[in-house]
């Protein structure tokens, strides 16, 4: 079913898996206090690279996503659990949040947190699903 | 305590890296665990003899108030000796009998695991614990049996005593449960001083009766007996420890254990001594017309606890005396005489008794354990077997309840019993020399130690009884009793009944013993009967068991998609249904203001779900499926919830792309189902939508409970600095749920990956249709399959959806 791509979703393509990926970044970081958070960042990052892979095919996104989707699941689920760890240290019960807000020069702030943590392991989780799903759907439809 | 528990698992845990270290000495390695914690404990024999008793508390999870209590009092000491003792002795012995067996590490594992289960449940003081080690020596007993799994009837034979076990053990939990309920504890320390309480229990039958169920199936009584033979199946180690010495005694244990608090009471004086005399008698009957060495040794165990069990049922102090001084005297001979049934078949090559004779020469070693060991079972004079007949004899005669019935069968027992011994001892040893498969040899000394000592121990004890009385007995027995015992055990009593009844059981056991052949002959009219037994209504369980699993699966899990909706929704309608009209009636709540930009998108919403089931062409119902799914986000955003509506959009979008995918394998778009079935489908989907309307209306008018939605939004600034509530509660709040979500979403990919990419005529349960649903076989056969794809890619999809 992979015809070559038309000119035009190529260089959609091209351009704009950049641009998602920044975008779903934003969303990532911005959600504890924004509309956005780790899930719907990571099916943006998802849709972005589904759009390379109908422009490119999934060779070329295999290679663009370095890291089998599997194995970024299995990251993404890491980032989640170690995020539960922390409060342990501190005797305070598991998954507790714990805060290292850094202040940045220009009165901005930068709230580190285990929240964020575990937000960017659902991230993965997600991004990783989503692409174990196209991946091998696509594979399978070429093979 | 808890470490002498823990050390075992523990060991366990790393014997595959020492067995690299030890190789064939790996057993005697091991075998210092138990050797030492029997030392520990042997070290607190003063303590107990003063009639003390150990606790050791360890906090377990101090938040739900569990602790880890392990106590020890004379009971408790007497099984942990006997477990560590003998545990030794087999590890010895394994290391001997398995030499060289490819699977020997695991084997260690199994039983180093057992020996801890075991010693745990005999230490416990909470009954949660108890039965977390209950279970755990039923499973491990489980693999022990099984142990040659490639051998079919070793591994039916240790299916079957697991299921009847564990079977058991859902009773003795429930037994459990009311126990605690009439106790108002867990603590068996505080269940005990409740005596009173629960004997006048409402609940006190069912709660026995399902104590009962789970000490009966664990210690193999008539008529749950037959998965104990069959568990010979096991290596011989496994036999002389778990199915003789201690495993099968667990349930005793938990009779005896529960006997201060339950006992004394009519229920109980009449239904263990009424279970208990049949067993006895069963297996001593079925023991002699046996002729595996191991099947008779199995078999007289089976009669070994049936003993106990009538005696724990009588009630005595005498009783509990005889309790004590049998379970102590058996553990010794039984463990000594499966030790050396195991020498014999390893030498000789055959298990069965008639194959064997004239050994005495060749295995003189041998022969000494087991002609004493022998002489204990048989209940001869000095060895200590005698002096725990005599107390039985003289228990039995104490008795009030069904006493003709139980001397009865106890008379008929011991005599069986007698031509067990000669029949397991003097037959292989005496008499002419037969050929055997093997050329028989002396076994070498880790496979003698155990024989020679426990033998030796039944020797000393019965000698000295005084010593193994004020040592073991009397504090084993005044725990069962829930009073101080104070009486010497000694091995002469004068002339009384209990020695005119040995002197009696000897002449009729002799007899039988020196017509064995000509016996079972007589005894093989009774086959048929037998073949009746109870083993046989358990093949009738399991057969009506199989049955049903089919029935039901054809019914209910067909792989009908269709029927599987079905089946959900119309229970939901059910009991939703039902219990919201009998609790809130119906609420007819028609005061809500309506905008015109809200009816127009339901208006939308309506029209595109008509749309999907009126199409003919597929992609017709894909776009009005995304108009549904957009008017949804729509509706979420009007309501100001643009997470929700976000995520919708974009489940949305993958959804499209996902599709994409996979258009060009559906089946065509046809129309497979009949109108019956039409509208059928149409009423289940119009009832389960009247329902969740009428939940609506239900929910907006009453108020349960307060709503949390205010202390989120309050508390979501100041406890976790976030504005955004949705993404507060998804990664703050209830991060324990959403971790639990994105293990669910790995599950889901995983899933959908092995479907895509095992090939359904190669993957294991090919014939399987729902293996073929997802994607055919390269061949062109997609047309032919049902129209169920659709539904089944949109699976990981609503996975997700309950993610956000």
């Amino acid at each position: 079913m992979m015809k070559p791509g038309t000119l035009i979703l190529y260089a959609a393509a091209r351009f704009l898996l950049p641009l998602q990926l920044i975008f779903s970044l934003f969303l990532l970081l911005r959600g504890h206090d924004e509309p956005g958070g780790g899930f719907i960042a990571g099916l943006v990052a998802a849709g972005a690279f589904s759009l390379y892979l109908f422009a490119f095919g999934s060779e070329v996104t295999r290679d663009l996503l370095r890291i089998d989707p599997r194995t970024m699941i299995g990251i993404g689920l890491l980032f989640g659990v170690a995020s539960a760890f922390p409060a342990l240290i501190h005797g305070q019960a598991f998954l507790t949040a714990q805060w290292w807000p850094i202040a940045l020069p220009g009165g901005a702030e930068l709230k580190l947190s285990t929240p964020l943590i575990f937000d960017i392991g659902v991230y993965l989780a997600v991004v990783g699903t989503v692409m174990t799903f196209v991946v091998a759907l696509a594979e399978s439809e070429e093979a | 305590m808890q470490f002498a528990v823990f050390s075992g698992f523990l060991l366990a845990a790393f014997t595959p890296l020492l067995s690299a270290r030890f190789r064939d000495r790996l057993g005697w390695v091991l075998a210092l665990l138990p050797a030492s914690l029997a030392v520990w404990f042997a070290m607190q024999l003063p303590l107990i003899m003063s009639g003390e008793v150990l606790v050791q508390t360890m906090e377990w999870i101090p938040g739900l108030g569990i602790s880890l209590t392990m106590t020890l009092d004379g009971l408790s000491l007497l099984f942990a000796l006997l477990i560590s003792v003998i545990g030794t002795f087999v590890l010895l012995y394994a290391s001997s009998y398995l030499h060289g067996h490819q699977d020997l590490t695991r084997f260690y594992v199994v039983l180093l695991s057992f020996m801890a289960s075991m010693l745990g449940l005999v230490l416990s003081d909470s009954l949660i614990t108890l039965f977390v080690f209950w279970e755990l020596t039923s499973i491990t007993s489980y693999l022990l049996i099984g142990f040659n799994h490639q051998d079919a009837s070793a591994r039916k034979a240790a299916l079957q005593g697991l299921l009847i076990t564990v079977g058991g053990g859902l009773a003795l939990l429930a037994g459990m449960v009311l126990l605690a309920q009439g106790a108002g504890s867990y603590s068996l320390q505080e269940i005990l001083t409740q005596g009173e309480v629960l004997r006048e229990y409402p609940l006190y039958l069912p709660m026995l009766l399902c104590l009962l169920g789970g000490a009966f199936t664990k210690s193999a009584q008539f008529p749950f007996h037959f998965w104990l033979p069959n568990a010979m199946a096991a290596p011989t180690p496994v036999s002389s420890y778990l199915h003789s010495a201690t495993m099968v005694k667990a349930g005793v244990y938990l009779l005896a254990r529960l006997h201060p608090a339950l006992g004394g009471t009519e229920a109980w004086q009449f239904i263990l001594p009424l279970f208990g005399a049949t067993t006895m008698f069963v297996g001593a009957f079925m023991a002699i017309r046996s002729t595996g060495i191991k099947k008779l040794l199995a078999y007289s165990t089976v009669m070994a606890l049936g003993t106990l069990t009538l005696l724990l049922g009588i009630g005595t102090e005498k009783a509990m005396l005889a309790f004590a001084a049998f379970l102590l005297g058996h553990s010794l001979y039984k463990g000594a005489l499966f030790m050396v049934a195991g020498a014999l078949d390893h030498s000789t090559g055959t298990k069965e008794v008639p194959e064997m004779g004239g050994l005495r020469h060749l295995m003189p070693v041998t022969m000494v354990a087991a002609v004493v060991a022998g002489l204990s079972l048989a209940g001869l004079p000095p060895l200590f077997g005698f002096v725990a007949k005599e107390l039985m004899f003289e228990a039995v005669l104490g008795g009030s309840v069904l006493k003709a019935f139980t001397l009865t069968l106890a008379f008929a027992a011991a005599a069986l019993g007698i031509a067990v011994a000669g029949v397991v001892v003097l037959r292989p040893f005496f008499g002419a020399l037969k050929t055997t498969p093997k050329k028989p040899h002396e076994a070498d000394w880790p496979m003698l130690a155990g024989p020679l000592t426990l033998a030796f121990l039944s020797l000393l004890f019965g000698v000295m009884p005084g010593m193994a009385g004020s040592l073991l007995v009397l504090p084993a027995s005044s725990a069962v009793a829930g009073y101080e015992i104070s009486y010497g055990l000694s091995l002469w009593h004068g002339i009384n009944a209990p020695l005119l009844l040995s002197i009696a059981s000897l002449i009729v056991g002799g007899l039988v013993f020196r017509h064995w052949d000509a016996y079972r002959a007589k005894v093989a009219v009774l086959n048929p009967i037998i073949a009746r037994g109870p083993e046989a209504g358990y093949f009738k369980l399991m057969d009506g068991l199989v049955w049903i699993a089919d029935w039901q699966t054809r019914w209910l899990q067909n792989g009908s998609m269709r029927n599987y909706l079905t089946v959900i929704l119309l229970t939901f309608v059910g009991l939703t249904g039902y219990t919201l009209i009998w609790r809130y009636q119906l609420h007819w709540n028609w005061d809500i203001q309506v905008q015109l930009h809200e009816l127009v998108t339901v208006g939308l919403l309506v029209a595109a779900t008509t749309v999907v089931f009126l199409t003919r062409s597929r992609l017709g119902a894909v776009a009005s499926m995304g108009v549904v799914g957009f008017a949804v986000a729509l509706i979420f955003i009007l309501f100001s919830a643009p997470d929700l509506g976000i995520t919708q959009i974009l489940v949305e979008t993958l959804t499209v792309i996902l599709l994409v995918l996979v258009l060009f394998r559906l089946p065509s778009f046809g129309n497979l189902s009949t109108p019956t079935q039409r509208i059928r489908d149409a009423l289940v989907a119009a009832a389960t939508g009247v329902l969740m309307t009428l939940l609506i209306m239900v929910t907006i008018d009453v108020q349960l409970v307060p709503s949390i939605s205010s202390v989120m939004i309050e508390q979501s600034q100041p406890l976790a600095y976030g504005r955004n509530i949705v993404n507060v509660i998804l990664v703050d709040f209830r991060s324990l749920d959403t971790l639990g979500e994105i293990f669910v979403l790995a599950l889901a990919a995983l899933g959908v990956y092995a479907m895509l990419r095992l090939h359904p005529e190669t993957a294991p349960g090919a014939n399987h249709l729902a293996g073929s649903l997802i994607l055919p076989p390269l061949k062109k056969q997609a047309k032919k399959s049902p129209p169920k794809e659709c539904a089944s890619t949109a699976q990981p999809e609503q996975g997700k959806e309950s993610a956000s």
